[in-house]
């Protein structure tokens, strides 16, 4: 099984870090909104927000490595698709990094611009880099916009790549599930 | 010494001629002579609050921007009136997690609810301390509420102005106003304890 990305296809580490982001996110967006329903004396008030942070920061590290990774590799054949679906493709998934990406930053900043560092379970820590009191507050709230904005995009997404596979009946979805055809 | 001015200008003259004279007056000698500011731009004054957490500590915060002015008579303190203006959102626990969870819907809701305001509407004077009696507006609620207020002192600062300073303690149900986020049994109440010193105008 190839790990890298040819023209023919997805390799196994694309499809692996599409996919656990895929399911962090919105499982994140879930705890997220469940987490600031909770009451003082629920047991999960302090453990929600920390796992939710130490999966934040992992989700942040991951897009990281997932854009080099897509910048290190070539692009599979998108020659299926229309002329019209080949120019939107690339704004889609570029502006789909730029937004997790701006999700994420906002997400550290409500929780380290008092000056503490953000603790990712019992494993590291990620210092605070911009200390600026009030600034959780604008954060929060692009927080919060950019949750429901990535959650539409992820449905549109989705919705997309269901369109491809039932409607148009071609590999896109496939492809990023099992990877190129066998023999290629 | 302004209520005096304005018996005496009802008994001789007409309310227009009345707002030219307080208003020559005003130009003539800035301000009365027992109105003060309360020293915030140089931050001689605060407004701290501290609640119990689980009934096991003090947990302490304030807000850092406010204004106010007060008069004071040393000669008739009972004539004292102050006035306070909280901006809620700048609600500081040293913490911005929770900063931002008392600015929310849970607690202060800053965003509906930007101001705070104290006036006063009596104070009884017992030598150096007082109660003060008066009006708070808080989360959109207005109560009457009690300062136990001592006089620390007063007098010339070294820099050619004259200054009053006053402490005042005051607690508060958290459901009187309005504020029902669950803390726990013991934290049902917020202390509050205003350090106010004031430059004559």
């Amino acid at each position: 099984m190839l790990i890298q990305d040819t023209k023919a296809g997805y390799g196994l580490l694309t499809r692996l870090m599409h996919w656990i982001m895929a399911v962090g996110i919105v499982a994140m967006f879930v705890l997220g909104l469940w987490m600031v329903t909770l009451s003082y004396y629920s047991p999960y008030y302090q453990t929600a927000p920390d796992i939710h942070r130490s999966v934040g920061i992992l989700l942040l590290i991951l897009l990281v490595v997932r854009f080099a990774w897509r910048l290190a590799n070539p692009k599979p054949d998108d020659s299926e698709l229309s002329p019209l679906e080949r120019a939107v493709s690339p704004v889609v998934h570029w502006g789909f990094y730029l937004l997790l990406l701006a999700l994420m930053v906002s997400g550290y900043l409500i929780s380290s611009s008092d000056g503490r560092p953000v603790e990712v379970f019992n494993w590291f820590s990620v210092p605070s880099v911009i200390h600026e009191k009030g600034l959780e507050e604008p954060a929060g709230t692009v927080h919060e916009i950019l949750a429901y904005v990535t959650i539409a995009v992820a449905a549109l997404h989705s919705a997309a790549a269901l369109k491809h596979h039932f409607i148009d009946r071609n590999r896109i979805l496939a492809r990023m599930w099992s990877g190129p055809p066998s023999g290629t | 010494m302004k209520v005096v001015r304005t018996k005496l200008g009802c008994t001789k003259i007409g309310a227009v001629s009345l707002a030219l004279l307080a208003a020559a007056l005003a130009a003539a000698a800035p301000a009365t002579a027992d109105d003060y500011v309360i020293d915030t731009a140089r931050a001689h004054a605060s407004i701290n609050f501290r609640i119990k957490h689980l009934g096991f500590s003090w947990l302490t915060g304030r807000f850092d921007n406010f204004a106010g002015t007060f008069s004071f008579d040393e000669a008739n303190p009972a004539a004292s009136k102050v006035k306070v203006e909280i901006d809620t959102d700048s609600v500081n626990t040293n913490h911005g997690e929770r900063d931002k969870h008392l600015r929310g819907k849970d607690f202060l809701d800053t965003a509906k609810f930007p101001k705070a305001t104290f006036e006063s509407t009596s104070v009884v004077v017992n030598g150096d301390k007082a109660t003060i009696t008066g009006n708070l507006t808080l989360h959109g609620v207005t109560k009457e509420i009690v300062i136990e207020a001592d006089r620390v002192g007063g007098g010339d600062d070294p820099w050619g102005g004259y200054r009053q300073g006053f402490t005042g303690t005051t607690r508060l149900p958290l459901k009187d106003f309005d504020i029902n986020f669950d803390l726990g049994p013991a934290s049902k109440e917020v202390e509050l304890t205003l350090n106010i010193e004031g430059v004559r105008q």
